[in-house]
């Protein structure tokens, strides 16, 4: 009984990995838009692109963590 | 083969081998040993290696660039040097060519009044010759007029006076 | 990830029939030559990374043993990668952090070729262990805390100060900082290792669905796409962790806002 809840609970800490999905698809989506308006400073700002989506992913990685440790450690 | 580790990572867990506390250790050993590793192999070798080509490489395109400024400076001077003398060439030419130019006009001119000269002589000779040409024919005229006048009128049966025949034939003439 | 490899699996998890899925088993620590691992054992872990170091070697040493002014297809790549992460420490750090470009380009190389070798199929990533990624997270961490005290003394606890704020939310700015600076290592660790091990789980699964026929084409493709995706995650990972460790290196060097 607990290891299925532990179950549910891993498929709802999956559904973080999809708010990750929509946070970097929000930064970068936001910088193609900036690119577009002022295509001369985006090259300069390529790597605060992927400091943004690394930030944004990590917390989705974190979730995804949280569904293993759920699947395979509790 | 797979129990022995097995039996260790079930011992942790059920499932993830990450969480496996005793292959830690061993792990970060080898981790570690593999970073220092990297690391001389990378600051003591490769890294002074591609810099010193990067360096060479730039030292290469610089000394490039100034030959190419240089070689192109001397081919300015060059082609200074080849347009100064195209221009000297062409003003030589020129007064060359205005020298002998005036030169045969002087000659042409001289010809040309003595030509004149000499047509002028012969137009005024040969003018004079036609105008003692006509006279003569205009004199034979007369004579021809005046005894053909005389002929006819003795044929006529009249007795031509010489005088009047004579003006008769010079009014018909002038008319 | 292999057909063998989960055959194995399945003969040690004693489950028989169906399908069955053993994503995890993939990332397991062996002993090459049997017995049990201790810490100087040669396990998988060993020869991997061992042959991260030769993919290294090879890549940066071999490659340029030529010296050529004109470079060839091996010794552009070198000059690539090196001028990639000097122009990424320069850009970021400024000159003073030039100095600390060895290590930095130490970490890019290690993560980027153990990334890379993880992805040959049967291969072990090493990159996806907690372990491994945790001495490298907290290694930076660590050493850009140290370096941030040695060059600006206590100066250095303005990084949390923010002077720009106004006063009265200075302290809980300070608190959320604070906060933050001591969760950098774990993301910075979980992060890498979490995309290697979520990427080749992800792998294994979709192969799993291959045991059935009717979707086996499906599922051969969407192992083509992920492991696709895979590689740019690769990449992306080793450049994302290089540069993380760039700004902590310019917060140690320029604490001041």
């Amino acid at each position: 009984m607990e290891g299925e809840l532990a179950h549910i609970g891993a498929g709802l800490a999956a559904i973080g990995s999809g708010a990750a999905a929509i946070g970097v698809g929000h930064v970068a989506g936001n910088f193609l838009a900036g690119a577009l308006r002022n295509p001369s400073a985006a090259a300069g700002q390529t790597a605060t692109l992927f400091i943004g989506i690394a930030f944004a992913e990590a917390l989705g990685i974190f979730s995804f963590l949280v569904a293993l440790l759920l699947m395979f450690a509790v | 083969m797979a129990t022995d580790t097995h039996s260790a990572a079930e011992a942790a867990g059920p499932g993830m081998p990450q969480l496996d506390i005793t292959t830690f250790s061993n792990q970060i050993f080898w981790l570690l040993i593999a970073l220092v590793v990297i690391f001389f192999v990378l600051s003591r070798v490769a890294l002074p290696r591609i810099a010193a080509i990067l360096a060479e490489r730039q030292g290469t395109i610089t000394n490039d660039i100034a030959a190419a400024e240089d070689l192109k400076v001397k081919a300015q001077e060059a082609e200074a040097a080849y347009e100064k003398a195209l221009a000297d060439a062409r003003g030589e030419a020129q007064r060359i060519a205005g020298e002998t130019k005036a030169a045969i006009q002087a000659d042409l001119d001289v010809a040309i009044a003595r030509a004149d000269a000499e047509i002028a002589a012969k137009a005024a000779e040969s003018e004079k010759a036609i105008t003692e040409i006509r006279a003569g024919a205009q004199e034979a005229i007369r004579e021809v007029a005046k005894d053909t006048a005389k002929e006819i009128v003795a044929a006529m049966g009249g007795k031509a006076d010489a005088r009047s025949v004579t003006a008769a034939v010079t009014a018909r003439m002038k008319g | 990830m292999s057909d063998g490899e989960s055959l194995m699996a399945d003969d040690a998890h004693g489950e028989g029939g169906g399908l069955s899925f053993h994503p995890m088993d993939q990332f397991e620590v062996k002993s090459l030559f049997g017995g049990d691992i201790g810490m100087f054992t040669l396990t998988n872990v060993t020869l991997w990374l061992a042959l991260a170091v030769v993919a290294v070697f090879a890549l940066m040493v071999l490659t340029t043993s030529k010296r050529a002014v004109v470079p060839g297809r091996g010794q552009s790549i070198a000059e690539l990668m090196y001028g990639f992460v000097y122009k990424m420490v320069e850009d970021v750090t400024g000159k003073d952090g030039i100095k600390y470009f060895p290590y930095i380009m130490t970490l890019f190389m290690f993560i980027l070729c153990a990334n890379f070798l993880g992805l040959i199929p049967t291969s072990f990533t090493t990159t996806s262990h907690i372990a491994v990624t945790a001495v490298l997270g907290f290694g930076v961490f660590f050493a850009v805390t140290i370096l941030g005290f040695v060059k600006n003394g206590a100066g250095f606890l303005s990084l949390f100060w923010v002077s720009s704020a106004p006063l009265p939310l200075r302290p809980i700015l300070a608190l959320i900082e604070i906060i933050s600076y001591f969760v950098r290592p774990v993301s910075h660790s979980i992060r890498l290792a979490g995309n290697m091990m979520a990427g080749h789980a992800v792998l294994k699964v979709f192969a799993g669905f291959a045991q059935v026929a009717a979707i086996a084409p499906v599922a051969i493709i969407g192992v083509m796409a992920i492991y696709g995706l895979e590689v740019l995650v690769s990449a992306i990972q080793a450049y994302v962790f290089t540069i993380l460790t760039c700004v902590y290196l310019k917060d140690a060097l320029h604490p001041h806002h």
